[in-house]
């Protein structure tokens, strides 16, 4: 069972995505397990031969007990068969292709009322956004004459009463243990707003960016620039991270929320980003986060802007160092060039661990931040 | 297409971003964002449905005419191809 954050002590094994015998490869989806964050998609970090499953689906095991066994590479069949899948239409409709555990993107709702009715959703085809199945495809779904005894999944109150019970944990150890300090600076943003107005109005409505992308683009550049707010604090020790891997804070329709990350955000480009913003939202919000996104992130951002509050103090979220909270784009008076004028300011503001860096280091780089957004186009 | 289809249309991409809204408690005359609490990106993937449904793209300039549902219908039912 893997460590899926600072705070996770245990997890439940749903379901297995592959059998003993099966060739798998790294970053293969293997298993789904429900934690205190809701449903997690486990990858495989080697390549290999499943040997073993050691854990039935409905048990809930601590994390670091091993969960199955692999074979290594060698011992691969030497013209490995496309891992086996269960029998899908020959011509998939238009919702994405049916097939009893076939891995499928639904949404917590539907995920739960199909539990409750006792059909499979990846049995069903998905009319939702990437294929997804909805509440309604559940609904209209023929139920089975008998249901069949899955091990009882978390009704959603229970859900949502662990996540909040596990964003209490990392937040009041956050509090106990972590000194923070905390930076905030406003920045004219005309520049970003009209160059995403010229891009967004010259490509098709799926190629369009938010301003999310670039600031976040913009953090995760400016984080480079001081490595003492990136990475984790362990042991007595800081540990910094070469990789900017950057937890996005994400709420959750039902309430809660999860920071999964988004792997060396400082190398993708902007359309890269924007991309991967997009899916891992999608994803998460239907349901679906992979081990890999909540194992590792070195920095969180949170972004309350479309809330309209106009600016975010985080708490740090251990054992990471510091958060970056961004509010809403708004217009406001601005003093340039001895004149006042209308312009896009965001408010930024940095939390940052005390027993790592201080204020100096953090103002450096709210100033970083500030400067990169000056030049989108270079981001 | 009529306003009724139209509208219809608009729920069913609603429901792909919102799948839990009900769409018998949402007002026409209020913001819908702020009923069904869509953020930017969710938003985002609404306009896209819309495209892809309707054929009708709707520039982001024009987003704030178009904040609530009985909006949305009249100005999507105005621009359908034939």
């Amino acid at each position: 069972m893997p460590s899926l954050g600072a705070d996770m002590v245990s997890g439940t094994l749903v379901e297995w995505r592959v059998k003993a015998g099966d060739a798998v490869k790294r970053g293969q989806i293997i298993a789904e397990v429900e934690t205190d964050k809701g449903a997690i998609e486990v990858e495989i970090f080697e390549d290999g031969v499943v040997d073993a499953l050691l854990v039935a689906p409905g048990t809930k095991v601590p994390v670091g007990t091993p969960l199955a066994t692999l074979r290594g590479a060698a011992a691969m069949p030497p013209s490995p068969a496309a891992p086996p899948t269960a029998a899908v239409p020959p011509s998939g409709p238009a919702g994405g292709e049916v097939g009893r555990g076939r891995q499928v993107r639904v949404s917590p709702l539907a995920r739960k009322r199909a539990a409750e009715l006792g059909i499979d959703p990846s049995t069903l085809r998905g009319t939702g956004a990437g294929g997804a199945v909805t509440m309604a495809d559940v609904e209209a779904a023929p139920v089975p004459a008998r249901a069949p005894a899955p091990p009882p999944p978390p009704v959603e109150a229970d859900r949502s009463a662990a996540m909040r019970r596990a964003i209490a944990a990392a937040m009041s150890r956050s509090k106990r243990e972590i000194p923070h300090y905390y930076l905030a600076t406003d920045v004219d943003v005309s520049r970003l707003v009209a160059w995403l107005e010229r891009r967004n109005a010259a490509v098709p409505v799926a190629q369009r960016m938010l301003p999310a992308a670039p600031l976040f683009k913009a953090v995760a550049l400016g984080l480079k620039e001081v490595p003492e707010l990136n990475g984790t604090f362990l042991d007595g020790a800081f540990h910094p991270s070469a990789a900017v891997h950057l937890g996005v804070a994400i709420s959750l329709r039902q309430g809660g929320l999860v920071a999964p990350a988004i792997h060396d955000a400082d190398k993708l480009g902007l359309d890269e980003l924007m991309n991967a913003l997009r899916d891992l939202i999608g994803r998460v919000r239907g349901g679906s986060i992979r081990s890999s996104e909540l194992a590792d992130p070195t920095v969180t951002v949170t972004n309350l802007g479309d809330q309209g509050v106009r600016e975010v103090f985080g708490v740090i979220f251990p054992p990471q160092v510091a958060i970056v909270g961004l509010g809403r784009i708004t217009q406001r008076p601005w003093v340039a060039e001895g004149r006042i004028e209308a312009r896009p300011v965001v408010s930024a503001t940095l939390s940052a661990d005390h027993r790592v860096s201080d204020g100096h280091r953090g103002g450096r780089f709210l100033s970083a931040f500030e400067r990169l957004l000056q030049e989108p186009e270079k981001l | 297409m009529s306003p009724d289809a139209v509208k219809d249309q608009v729920l069913q991409a609603l429901m792909e971003i919102a799948p839990e809204a009900d769409p018998s408690g949402i007002d026409p005359t209020q913001p819908l964002r702020d009923q069904l609490d869509i953020d930017s990106f969710d938003y985002l993937n609404f306009m896209i449905g819309l495209d892809r449904r309707l054929g009708v793209t709707i520039p982001e300039a024009d987003y704030a005419s178009v904040s609530t549902l009985d909006y949305l219908v009249a100005y999507l039912a105005k621009r359908i191809p034939a």
